[in-house]
């Protein structure tokens, strides 16, 4: 019965939501959009990365090149045939595929699973290593990833970039995909595929003894996270209207990283709320970043940049005082908020006396 | 009573060292069978090398299915001989410490799951079914060994001897045929070993199974086994049954030393 009512509550959740969605993408002004926007796909890929790192346990950093892939999928694809020659003025695009055209769905369909055939690619030596030989494994691979892409000139054109991508800046389009990525998400770990990956985190060699395929299952974790990872990238190239090699360097990674850490490594809400204070948060410090007076004298350190030390600061307190993240490896979920709701003071003091 | 698992002259070296040296085992259907030795006498290692985590130096570990074929398991993966129906528990606890009990035993329940990925995450028909299947099985299981009431708690909080009792419970949930036991009763006191002591029995009349132990609590080790094998470097000094070896002069050497004659 409960189940049932979460499920309900899940479902009304979602369709709230995609009226704010609505609402936001005619009420609200681009600048306010494009954050949401941001927000949103940040999740996505924070979503995708906390699966391998924060539910498999295994520490990748590959997050960048796969976002990269989905994107110059995306990039590629989209571009309207006739504007080609336009973006491909140093070197012509290669004939193979100068000539297909994708609506933006199928690319980003296209880009994840391209994605997942990498990272399958990738993950079937690489998956073997433990810890932080992944973390420097994985790195590596994304950079080559992002290597070739600018070297493949006459697909990707290089180091130029593709730009005259149909720009997309639809909340209701990106609140999808983010919904049905949070859903499938949260529905695989409550399977027993996600007791599994739980199961290889929590002590690898138990997992093998319960009869868990080790290889197998992290595979999967690693793919499915390269798929999603696709997706997001597709929708962030789609969104900032152009693509280029220099936007997705191996520090793109750190921010999801950063998102993920924070929320919580193996919370699916955590990765939610990190993305959207890591990203609303970042803009909301603007005002450190313009020249502020305090009784008429100027106050020397509020100038561009100064957002990110107050950043830093804050990250630390956060990981200082929650050292598993906001979430830990709990969830959000309707039992508790109804516990909540129903005496707040006394949900507050039992849980710390807990 | 046939035999079900096998070891045919298995010996493993880590470099220079011979940890088990030519090692023959013969475990029968339905016997508790344990192995004994000084520390350091490499049943440990006997043990990993027939759950797949070393493959032997040389030798082969044979296992008789239920159909009566006998097959090599030599060098298989863990999670594969697991399938096939050998479960193990761990000298050192090795549960996952921070999940519950009742996830514990589901992620057991896991190896024989028939539907793929996909349809687990979108909860289709038939993997709702089996889901559902399992959610029975491990509450049963769980009723029958009383940790039904810790279900929700974290593993890594229960008591000592819960947590010995979960790992094995843990263990019985693939569904074993043979389940090896390291050390189940290390760090128990009497009281305790005696629990554990009718606990084994218990699951192995219920569940039919064959049990193969490495234990030093000679007083559970005389009371429950039907046959007993001593490992003494690495080497069989001797096997028979509790009475025989508790005469026998080389396991008393070995476990006391040699009186040295004046």
């Amino acid at each position: 019965m409960d189940k049932k009512r979460n499920m309900l509550l899940t479902a009304v959740c979602v369709v709230v939501l995609f009226g704010a969605a609505c609402f936001a993408q005619f009420e609200l002004d681009s600048y306010i959009r494009r954050i949401i926007n941001l927000c949103l796909i940040y999740a996505i890929i924070g979503l995708s990365m906390n699966l391998t790192n924060g539910f498999a346990g295994q520490f990748s950093l590959g997050q960048a090149g796969f976002m990269a892939v989905g994107a110059y999928v995306v990039g590629i694809f989209t571009v309207p045939v006739e504007l080609r020659e336009n973006v491909f003025y140093a070197v012509p695009m290669n004939p193979l595929i100068a000539d297909i055209e994708m609506p933006l769905w199928l690319a980003l369909l296209v880009g994840g699973l391209l994605s997942a055939l990498i990272a399958f690619l990738i993950g079937t030596p690489v998956l073997r290593l433990r810890g932080d030989y992944l973390a420097i494994a994985t790195l590596g691979f994304s950079e080559i990833i992002r290597i070739i892409i600018t070297n493949a000139q006459s697909f990707t054109n290089g180091a130029l970039g593709i730009k005259d991508i149909p720009a997309l800046n639809d909340v209701r389009y990106i609140y999808i995909a983010t919904a049905v990525t949070f859903l499938f998400i949260t529905a695989l770990i409550n399977s027993s595929y996600g007791r599994a990956f739980k199961a290889i985190r929590e002590d690898e060699i138990a997992a093998e003894a319960m009869g868990i395929n080790l290889f197998r299952h992290k595979c999967l974790a690693f793919m499915l996270s390269a798929f999603f990872a696709g997706i997001g990238g597709g929708l962030y190239g789609a969104l900032l209207g152009t693509v280029d090699p220099k936007n997705f360097l191996f520090t793109l990674t750190y921010n999801f990283l950063l998102i993920i850490v924070l929320g919580g490594m193996g919370s699916i809400t955590g990765s939610m709320l990190g993305a959207v204070i890591v990203t609303a948060g970042l803009e909301f410090l603007r005002i450190f970043d313009e020249p502020m007076a305090l009784f008429g004298m100027d106050i020397p350190l509020f100038r561009p940049g100064f957002r990110m030390v107050i950043f830093s600061i804050l990250l630390m307190v956060c990981v200082l005082f929650w050292r598993k993240g906001i979430m830990g490896t709990s969830e959000f979920t309707w039992d508790k908020f109804i516990t909540f709701c129903k005496n707040p003071v006394k949900y507050c003091l039992g849980k710390g006396a807990k | 009573m046939s035999t079900i698992l096998k070891t045919d002259r298995i010996t493993m070296r880590f470099g220079g060292v011979t940890a088990v040296n030519e090692l023959k085992l013969d475990i029968r259907e339905h016997q508790i069978v344990a192995l004994i030795g000084p520390n350091g006498a490499g049943k440990t290692t006997a043990f990993n090398m027939i759950t797949g985590v070393y493959t032997p130096t040389s030798g082969d570990v044979m296992y008789t299915l239920p159909s009566g074929e006998a097959i090599k398991i030599t060098g298989k993966r863990p999670s594969d001989i697991a399938k096939m129906g050998i479960a193990r528990t761990f000298q050192n606890i090795r549960l996952f410490k921070d999940l519950s009990v009742y996830e514990n035993v589901m992620i057991a329940k896991h190896l024989h799951l028939q539907s793929g990925f996909m349809s687990a995450a979108l909860h289709l028909p038939w993997y709702n079914k089996e889901q559902k299947a399992m959610e029975q099985d491990v509450k049963e299981l769980l009723q029958k060994v009383d940790l039904w009431d810790v279900r929700e708690e974290k593993a890594s909080s229960l008591p000592y001897g819960q947590q010995r009792r979960l790992e094995i419970v843990r263990a019985l949930a693939t569904g074993p045929r043979v389940l090896l036991l390291d050390e189940p009763a290390a760090g128990m006191n009497p009281k305790e070993t005696e629990e554990l002591t009718e606990f084994i029995r218990r699951i192995r009349d219920e569940y039919d199974l064959t049990i193969f132990m490495i234990e030093h609590h000679m007083d559970l080790v005389m009371e429950i086994s039907d046959w007993i094998y001593v490992l003494d470097f690495g080497m069989e000094i001797a096997q028979g049954t509790p009475e025989e070896i508790q005469n026998n002069s080389r396991v008393i050497e070995a476990y006391l030393g040699v009186e040295e004659d004046a």
